[in-house]
């Protein structure tokens, strides 16, 4: 539905994004991650038509979004950072606009912003104007603006920010439920909104992606991917971790507590998530005869990974 | 073609509605028609009476000077809103071309100061009560009025295109406005004719909308008027998309 090729764009001598280049199918939500500046919104612009590319080619289902853009745009959904909206108007007057511009008449319009209002609970400020709004029901008015022509893309900047918790998990599970039939791509800065929604993930730093696949394969590039922690009682530390590192498929031990309850961590040779690892350590420890208190294999954290990957350039963002 | 005629009007009613929907419309309906009467009916300006003649040369003298500051002040928010407020990113990701959007915002705001001279109309009452006036004379007046209306409006929308703030894009416009009254100002033209070769004098002259908004007034329907104010309108415009695509360039 969407495919980008080594997409550019040049704000003066600075290049906000540097030859990105990646698709996105039906059922696919892809999440889009990335330190503030890295080009996550300069893309997302670039593929909604806002700004147009310096170098490479978007198409949005089959229609190249600088040649064709109006059909392009038609099939687009967009919720913009900070989510603006005409202030001046309703929220039913801002959604009739909304539903109006996108082709939408009569009695199909009216149930495009009933189906809206009500996907989106905005019932309560239906006639309030939107300068009044507080900011999470202003993000969900223009989250309904984006979804009211019930459109076949949604790019969504930051759906979630500024929500509390429970509107958060709301507009979460919308945008899971509509990845199903749509094809999807948010940018987030929370990590584990990746994990419940995104079927793939992209990193996305200094203008490059630095890493692309599903959750589950940017976890597996976290450093303690598939280390073992191991908490033991009738031991002294330094004899476990001996004996634990006599293991063959052991790289090395960690002492990580130490006293009458002794935590270890045994990084593998080979990481994998076979849980062999956990196995033998299990064996040993019912071999040594100490008493078992946790025993875990690490299976990666996202925010591990995008730390390592995205590493802050103090230098470059002085400049920047 | 009327896929892009509902856009545009679609565009335009929003916009529209914007206005009614504060009360932005009615302090300027009142302003405007208490500073035109004010300056029609008192002696030593408009002098309607002193005149005694059935005319609304009175009335349409004060258009240029009156429209100068209050066209800017409807036209200033026009697009500094929409950048200032973001939506500018939502008007122009939606299915629609720049074109219609510009179009349909200037349209807006044109019907407003039209509604806003229409109001004007007892004024033609008065004319017609007190003595017997060329209402084809009235008519042109009016039609010249509305053009120069529009002429400002359209210096203003590309004013605010280039800021997002909003005292900024009226200064400039009234700034505009007023080198395009002076520029054919009787005193101007003359201070210019002591130096300037005529070829040029003529130029500058024929910049203002003042030569072409009076011939109006006379009555004169001449095409030349009318493609001056439409190509005014039309420049502007195009400015404005040209401001506004090189704003999301850069």
């Amino acid at each position: 539905m969407i495919k980008v090729e080594n997409l550019k764009k040049a704000f003066g001598p600075k290049l906000a994004v540097n030859g990105i280049s990646f698709t996105v199918e039906r059922g696919e939500v892809l999440g889009f991650l990335g330190p503030n500046g890295a080009g996550k919104s300069t893309t997302m612009r670039m593929i909604t038509g806002f700004i147009p590319p310096t170098e490479g080619r978007i198409t949005v289902g089959g229609n190249d979004i600088t040649t064709n853009p109006i059909e392009a745009k038609r099939l687009i959904g967009y919720l913009p950072e900070n989510a603006p909206a005409y202030s001046d108007m309703t929220v039913r007057s801002f959604l009739n606009f909304s539903a109006q511009v996108r082709g939408l008449s009569g009695s199909e319009r009216k149930r495009a912003i009933d189906r809206v209002i009500e996907l989106c609970f905005l019932e309560n400020v239906i006639h309030q104007s939107v300068d009044t709004l507080s900011k999470g029901y202003r993000h969900r008015t223009c989250f309904a603006q984006s979804i009211i022509h019930d459109p076949d893309i949604l790019i969504l900047d930051e759906p979630t920010d500024g929500l509390d918790p429970n509107q958060k998990h709301e507009v979460r599970s919308i945008i899971k439920r509509m990845g199903e039939k749509k094809a999807i791509i948010f940018s987030t800065h929370i990590l584990e909104e990746v994990e419940a929604v995104c079927s793939r993930a992209i990193i996305v730093d200094r203008g490059q992606i630095v890493a692309d696949g599903t959750p589950d394969d940017l976890k597996k590039k976290s450093p303690n991917f598939g280390s073992v922690i191991l908490r033991v009682r009738g031991v002294e530390a330094s004899a476990a971790k001996e004996r634990v590192g006599q293991l063959g498929s052991v790289e090395n031990v960690l002492i990580l507590e130490d006293g009458d309850l002794v935590t270890l961590k045994a990084t593998p040779k080979t990481a994998s998530s076979d849980r062999e690892l956990a196995a033998s350590v299990a064996d040993t420890v019912n071999q040594a005869g100490w008493r078992i208190e946790e025993l875990r294999t690490e299976e990666g954290k996202l925010d591990e990974v995008f730390r390592n990957i995205t590493k802050p350039d103090t230098a470059s963002e002085v400049a920047a | 073609m009327s896929n892009s005629v509902t856009n545009t009007w679609t565009i335009a009613k929003r916009e529209l509605s914007g206005y009614f929907a504060s009360p932005v419309a009615y302090v300027f309906i009142v302003i405007f028609l208490t500073l035109i009467g004010f300056f029609t009916f008192s002696g030593n300006l408009g002098g309607f009476f002193e005149r005694d003649e059935a005319s609304l040369a009175a009335f349409f003298t004060w258009h240029p000077w009156i429209y100068l500051f209050l066209v800017p002040a409807v036209g200033m928010r026009l697009w500094s809103e929409e950048r200032r407020q973001g939506t500018l990113e939502l008007l122009f990701t939606m299915p629609i071309t720049p074109g219609q959007a510009i179009f349909g915002k200037f349209l807006a705001s044109w019907i407003f100061l039209i509604l806003a001279l229409v109001l004007t109309f007892p004024i033609i009452f008065t004319v017609n009560y007190l003595g017997n006036p060329d209402m084809g004379v009235i008519f042109c007046g009016y039609l010249g009025s509305a053009l120069l209306a529009g002429g400002y409006l359209a210096i203003s929308c590309m004013t605010s295109a280039i800021t997002r703030n909003q005292v900024i894009s009226f200064i400039l416009s009234v700034v505009i406005c007023l080198f395009l009254i002076l520029a054919g100002f009787q005193p101007v033209t003359d201070m210019l004719i002591q130096w300037a070769p005529g070829w040029l004098v003529n130029i500058v002259s024929s910049l203002s909308v003042m030569t072409h908004f009076f011939s109006f007034q006379r009555g004169v329907l001449d095409s030349r008027d009318l493609i001056f104010f439409l190509s005014l309108i039309g420049f502007s415009l195009f400015t404005t998309g040209v401001i506004l695509r090189s704003l999301r360039t850069n």
